[in-house]
């Protein structure tokens, strides 16, 4: 049955990351803006309130809720089989997203134990290995200076040596690098197979040959670190690659590619949750001013700032539906690779969108540190462009509607 | 010389001279004489104004009856779950509808747009799929238990992807029933409502639009007022009405006492008058312009009770209804121009090889689903009984601007191509620019 709700199971959870992101994140917004590359020590006791409740209901506030289609039963509610569909993490995950980046992404970016490692874990990684590395802040190190967007073409590698892989080579925006536990390396076993050659390695952040190179100074989300690393001579043992250490030429780095499937989703949700942070001050601000926001009468009959908000809420709720729509998808194991990057093209693009134009409408009171419309408009750029660009998103989208190979439309 | 005026020389002023006289010829009824003119090119309906006939030529009576109680569809019971699977009654309907369209509409949709009409026959079938049943309650014949914005939505989804302006011929009459389904009193029901699940349904249309600029739904020009035996008068000109000329019964939106009502008009109550309206697009749908001139309608004509709140609900459920038939002719701007881009070859290789032609469709299909998203889901909101004056807002907006887009997009990914009849993307191109503008006429 058609319903594009919140579920109803969901809004417990929801508004206990709006309470967190209210009295916690918010708070700390323009603090960490400021003093960047400073720990959030506010944050340290959220992770084990975080972490409690896990186990539970998914509360997820980071990447590290969703991983193989992992979709819980059905709440309170009736199981699958009666209801036909199923409403599990994916979608939890999304939910409190946006309401913690409504907050603050920084921060949420930063949440102690919720790195984009984690969600690679989650989605490919062993029994063994997930219980080995569970509890463990893990960040996620893929970009090198010569490979962003390509990502089938870095260059560091591994080499085995025994019971060890030896890796050399440069990463680059690792989030959370120098807080994390763990890093999960990109690298390739085999240049010679080129892509198919891309593995994934989880490396200890004491590891001797895992050297943190510097922290990235940023336009926005200034309360998450950005590290570079160097990896030199470093050696990780082999129970440490994620997924199969075979080289296959016909599948490989597609296995890979799956953890953004799931990912993408949640980075949409936080440019939703950004962006909502704008659209409500903007609500505050205009209604303050005077203007009625009036759905019923035609927009050409109402004040140009007005006219302006409902379009830009218009843009915001199809990014939300869009969000909710891709990972409603991956809790029902549907195939969701090109509804994922349609969620996070929209809400990328909407994300500045909206928080840019919001300063715009608020004048001097957008664009002054004495609010945080524009903090905003700068942590929105991030999210139109880490986790694959805007050009990235369209051109997936692209290749699976024409049925084009990454040789053809490149 | 000053800066702004530009010196014609002799030559140029000699070439302004012929221009004129070229013009002046080009109007003259002389070519028309000597038969010139193309006979194509002799416009359909030439004669807009002063063409006005009485409506309901053919239109039955329609005998009073009394009836018990009104009839309401109930909302369906929710799991309370985020869903975006049709239950199996929608399901099948879809289908039924889908195919109909498909194997129905499309084939024909050049041809209707050219005629300005829809075929008979096809409107007998349309009724016979149950058209026009959708939005009645059970316990008076109608299909659906249940309330049913989604099912309409669906069904218009589906209806507009064979074609908008036949989809619009086709839905006029369900506006009527479903307004009729949803505020009519028992009387109201008892007399309207069998004719509509009967075998001999007939045309119907619900009218809002008024022919002025900047037109708000809310602020109207047609007047009602208050006769002294408890009826009502009506005076007023409501534009883009489909099928008026067959039409035999109409809901027309009047201000009544400085608010907006909706009131019961048959076709045959003196003072109506109906003028062919060929417009841009949704042309097979017969628009017409609708007089009405001291049109004298007994007290049980008021729908609704004259509620500020069903006035409201019928402009936001016409709204949704109009975002679901662009969602559909969105659907078929993406296939078409998928399958064209891939066979269209230029510079040796496939067109969609290049980022500008890929990209554009990438973009077509995000803010399509952007429109299908938020229209189902003012859509369900409506049948649960929420409030969803937003939800229709933001869906009219997205399809009053990104539909629009893709119209546009359609056309331009075809180049020249799209810009003759050989493609149906340039009537998309014309159909979408009313969904996003027009208000009434349908209803979810």
């Amino acid at each position: 049955m058609i319903n594009l709700e919140y579920p109803k199971k969901f809004k417990p959870l929801v508004s206990q990351a709006n309470m967190v992101a209210q009295e916690l994140l918010r708070p700390n917004s323009r603090k960490y803006d400021i003093a960047e590359h400073e720990y959030p020590v506010e944050l340290d006791m959220l992770r084990s309130l975080i972490e409690g409740m896990e186990d539970g209901a998914g509360m997820g506030a980071g990447a590290a809720g969703v991983g193989k289609g992992d979709a819980s039963e059905n709440g309170g509610a009736p199981k699958a089989e009666e209801t036909g569909t199923k409403n599990g993490t994916n979608l939890s995950t999304a939910l409190s997203i946006i309401e913690m980046c409504w907050g603050d992404t920084g921060l949420l970016l930063t949440m102690p134990g919720q790195g984009l490692g984690n969600s690679a874990i989650a989605a490919v990684a062993n029994e063994e290995q997930l219980k080995r590395f569970k509890g463990k802040w893990a960040a996620m190190a893929i970009t090198e200076p010569e490979a962003g967007s390509d990502s089938a073409s870095i260059r560091t590698t591994a080499v085995k040596d025994g019971d060890y892989y030896v890796l050399n080579g440069e990463k680059i925006f690792v989030t959370s690098g120098e807080r994390a536990d763990v890093v999960v390396v990109w690298a390739n076993v085999d240049p010679s197979a080129g892509r198919a050659g891309i593995k994934s390695f989880v490396v200890e952040r004491d590891n001797p040959g895992l050297k943190l190179d510097r922290l990235e100074h940023k336009l926005g989300i200034r309360a998450s670190d950005t590290a570079n690393f160097i990896l030199q001579d470093c050696r990780v043992h082999k129970d440490n690659l994620l997924g199969d250490p075979e080289v296959r030429t016909d599948k490989g780095f597609g296995g890979v590619m799956q953890t953004f499937d799931n990912t993408r989703p949640l980075v949409a949700a936080m440019a939703l949750g950004c962006s909502r942070a704008a659209l409500d001050e903007l609500r505050t601000l205009l209604t303050d001013a005077g203007f009625e926001i009036d759905y019923d009468r035609p927009t050409a009959h109402q004040p140009g700032a007005v006219a302006e908000f409902i379009e830009l809420e218009a843009d915001w709720e199809a990014a939300l539906l869009l969000t909710m729509q891709a990972a409603w998808m991956a809790d029902n194991r549907k195939p969701n690779s090109v509804h994922a990057s349609m969620a996070k093209a929209k809400a990328g693009r909407s994300g500045t969108d909206i928080t840019l134009r919001a300063v715009k409408l608020a004048g001097s009171v957008g664009y002054s540190e004495n609010e945080l419309l524009e903090k905003w408009s700068r942590d929105s750029k991030i999210l139109d462009i880490f986790e694959g660009t805007q050009q990235i998103q369209l051109l997936i989208i692209a290749r699976q509607l024409l049925g084009k190979s990454s040789s053809e439309l490149k | 010389m000053a800066p702004n005026t530009i010196e014609k020389s002799p030559a140029d002023k000699g070439m302004a001279f012929g221009l004129r006289a070229l013009n002046r010829f080009a109007s003259s009824s002389t070519i028309d004489k000597l038969k010139l003119r193309k006979p194509a090119e002799k416009a359909l309906y030439s004669t807009t104004k002063g063409g006005f006939k009485a409506a309901g030529a053919v239109g039955r009576q329609f005998t009073k009856q009394k009836g018990d109680k009104p009839a309401r569809q109930p909302s369906a019971k929710s799991y309370g779950l985020f869903d975006l699977t049709p239950t199996d009654e929608q399901a099948m309907l879809t289908e039924a509808f889908g195919d109909f369209a498909q194997s129905e509409l499309k084939p024909i949709a050049g041809q209707a747009d050219h005629d300005c009409a829809a075929p008979a026959e096809l409107l007998a079938q349309s009724i016979e799929l149950g058209v026009t049943m959708i939005g009645v309650p059970e316990e008076l014949g109608g299909a659906v238990e249940e309330r049913s914005a989604v099912t309409s939505t669906l069904i218009s989804e589906t209806l507009a992807k064979g074609d908008m302006g036949l989809a619009v011929a086709v839905l006029a009459p369900a506006a009527v029933s479903t307004a009729l389904g949803l505020w009519g009193d028992a009387d109201q029901q008892a007399t309207y409502l069998p004719e509509f699940v009967g075998e001999n349904v007939p045309a119907a249309a619900l009218a809002v639009m008024e022919p002025r600029p900047l037109f708000d739904p809310f602020k109207l020009d047609t007047k009602a007022t208050r006769n002294a035996d408890g009826g009502f008068t009506l005076t007023g000109v409501k534009s883009l009405v489909p099928r008026a000329a067959d039409a035999e019964l109409f809901v027309i939106a009047a201000e009544l006492e400085g608010k907006p009502a909706l009131f019961i008009v048959e076709a045959k109550t003196d003072g109506v008058a109906v003028a062919p309206e060929p417009a841009m697009g949704i042309r097979a749908s017969a628009t017409a312009t609708l007089a009405l001139e001291d049109v004298k309608l007994p007290v049980e004509s008021l729908l609704g009770d004259a509620d500020p709140e069903v006035y409201a609900d019928c402009i936001r459920l016409g709204r949704i209804a109009w975002s679901a038939l662009a969602a559909g002719t969105g659907q078929a701007v993406l296939d078409y121009v998928t399958q064209y881009v891939n066979d269209r070859v230029a510079f040796g290789e496939p067109i969609s090889h290049r980022q500008a032609v890929a990209f554009t469709v990438s973009n077509i299909a995000i803010e399509l689903d952007a429109i299908r998203l938020t229209t189902y889901k003012a859509a369900s909101r409506a049948d649960a009984g929420k409030s969803f004056a937003r939800e229709s807002a933001l869906a009219r907006q997205l399809t009053a601007t990104k539909g629009m887009q893709i119209g546009s997009d359609g056309v331009q990914l075809l180049g020249g191509h799209g810009y003759i009849k050989e493609h149906p993307v340039e009537r998309w191109y014309r159909d979408l620019r009313a969904a996003g503008m027009i208000e009434g006429v349908l209803l979810v």
